[in-house]
């Protein structure tokens, strides 16, 4: 949605993985989310909720009185939109928020990754978007089936959303991890064969040059003694 | 000779063309991202790239037609597959909570919300039911439906035997409930397999 609405509270949740040896794209997950503490201003209240060790590792450090909750081993059964969708309502219970903004890597190709922020809005913020016109202006214009009130089926459809926009987000990063995995192991595989072949080669000339060194001392020996 | 040097030339580039496949992210044409945003991150964070937003990975909803048009495009998508894509019908009925709601081109725009209950797509004269879980359900101006599921299934695929014996299971679970959480959950249960045994025999 809209990262340009003003909000009072914002939160942050940043996706990073559990394991390593990645390459780069966790710091810049947790890159992005410190820069956006700092572009939401001192006087809005920003907190962060942090799934993934790697990025909690890495928050830990400095904003460690920041982060409402974090959430470990994430991928230890496949991805499926049902764990996400609880997982998305532990959050909405737990977290009070007027923007909710989702920090993920997503996959472009094999060596890209475009970092990206979601934006999902509360039903009050939505709302008074709607009302004042502006980008979501035209959510006026849609009929509302069913329920009570209108606020309602927006809560129920806000909710929803999240965990949608939540599951994407996850899923995107997972791909962007095996993807920048891939090209770090293979840079790191293709340097550790550079390495082995100097070594090598330095290996063979040090031993052809101590073999050397013995027959010299051995002829002139020898033939010390004859003459 | 002159004629062999043309053939070789063309033909690198011709296999290159047929080589080259679109990213799956490749979209035709793709709005402006959000200035205003991206002037005022370059302000108070110069060194970093702003980021993207989900919008500039998207395509622009095309507008609404002056004239009705004949056919709805209904988009039907759950979490793990995208059952219809942009597929051209002349009827859906969505089980929105309020009763079966019948689709057609020109419908007023709306949001749904889906309760458990049978999709009926009709083309022609074929139609084409799924029984999904519930979800929510957007009719925009330009007479395109999307319909999100957490979960469908065409009707073919269930088995009335399970849904039977699901449905005596939750009555029987309902009725021994004791606290709030296990009657909320014996419901549901109860709602969804109500609406099996009705999406089959009806």
């Amino acid at each position: 949605m809209r990262l340009g609405v003003d909000v009072k509270k914002n939160v942050i949740v940043t996706i990073s993985s559990d394991k390593g040896l990645c390459g780069g794209i966790n710091s810049t997950s947790v890159k992005i989310s410190k820069a956006l503490h700092k572009f939401s201003g001192p006087d809005k209240e920003t907190k962060y909720v942090v799934l993934g060790e790697k990025a909690k590792a890495q928050m830990v450090r400095d904003s460690k009185k920041d982060i409402l909750l974090t959430i470990a081993e994430l991928q230890k059964n496949p991805l499926n939109y049902t764990q996400v969708s609880v997982l998305a309502d532990d959050i909405l219970k737990n977290v009070e928020f007027d923007a909710l903004r989702i920090v993920f890597n997503k996959f472009h190709s094999v060596v890209s990754f475009l970092p990206t922020i979601s934006t999902v809005l509360s039903p009050e913020i939505v709302e008074r978007e709607a009302e004042s016109g502006g980008k979501l202006g035209e959510l006026d214009s849609y009929e509302v089936e069913g329920g009570e009130t209108k606020a309602e089926i927006l809560q129920n459809l806000s909710e929803f959303q999240f965990s949608c926009v939540l599951f994407n987000a996850v899923l995107e990063n997972a791909c962007s991890e095996q993807g920048a995995r891939m090209s770090a192991m293979d840079s790191s595989s293709r340097n550790a064969g550079d390495m082995l072949d100097r070594l090598t080669l330095t290996y063979n000339r040090t031993r052809q040059a101590s073999i050397t060194t013995e027959l010299i001392e051995i002829i002139s020996g020898a033939s010390a003694l004859e003459g | 000779m002159l004629r062999q040097a043309t053939r070789l030339l063309s033909r690198p580039l011709f296999s290159n063309r047929s080589c080259v496949r679109a990213f799956a992210t490749d979209v035709p044409a793709t709005p402006s991202p959000d200035t205003a945003f991206v002037e005022s991150w370059k302000k108070v964070i110069p060194n970093i790239e702003p980021p993207k937003t989900p919008s500039s990975f998207m395509s622009q909803r095309p507008p609404a037609p002056s004239t009705i048009p004949t056919k709805i495009t209904v988009n039907f998508v759950l979490p793990y597959a995208s059952e219809l894509a942009s597929k051209e019908v002349d009827m859906v009925i969505i089980p929105a909570t309020t009763g079966q709601m019948g689709v057609l081109p020109g419908h007023v725009p709306t949001i749904a919300e889906l309760k458990p209950g049978i999709l009926s797509v009709h083309e022609g004269n074929d139609v084409t039911k799924y029984f999904l879980s519930s979800g929510f359900a957007f009719v925009h101006a330009n007479s395109v439906a999307d319909i999100i599921a957490v979960e469908a299934v065409p009707i073919a695929h269930i088995d009335p035997s399970l849904v039977q014996k699901g449905l005596a299971e939750f009555t029987q679970k309902l009725s021994s409930a004791s606290t709030d959480l296990e009657k909320a959950e014996a419901q549901i249960g109860v709602d969804v397999h109500s609406a099996l045994n009705s999406a089959l025999s009806g």
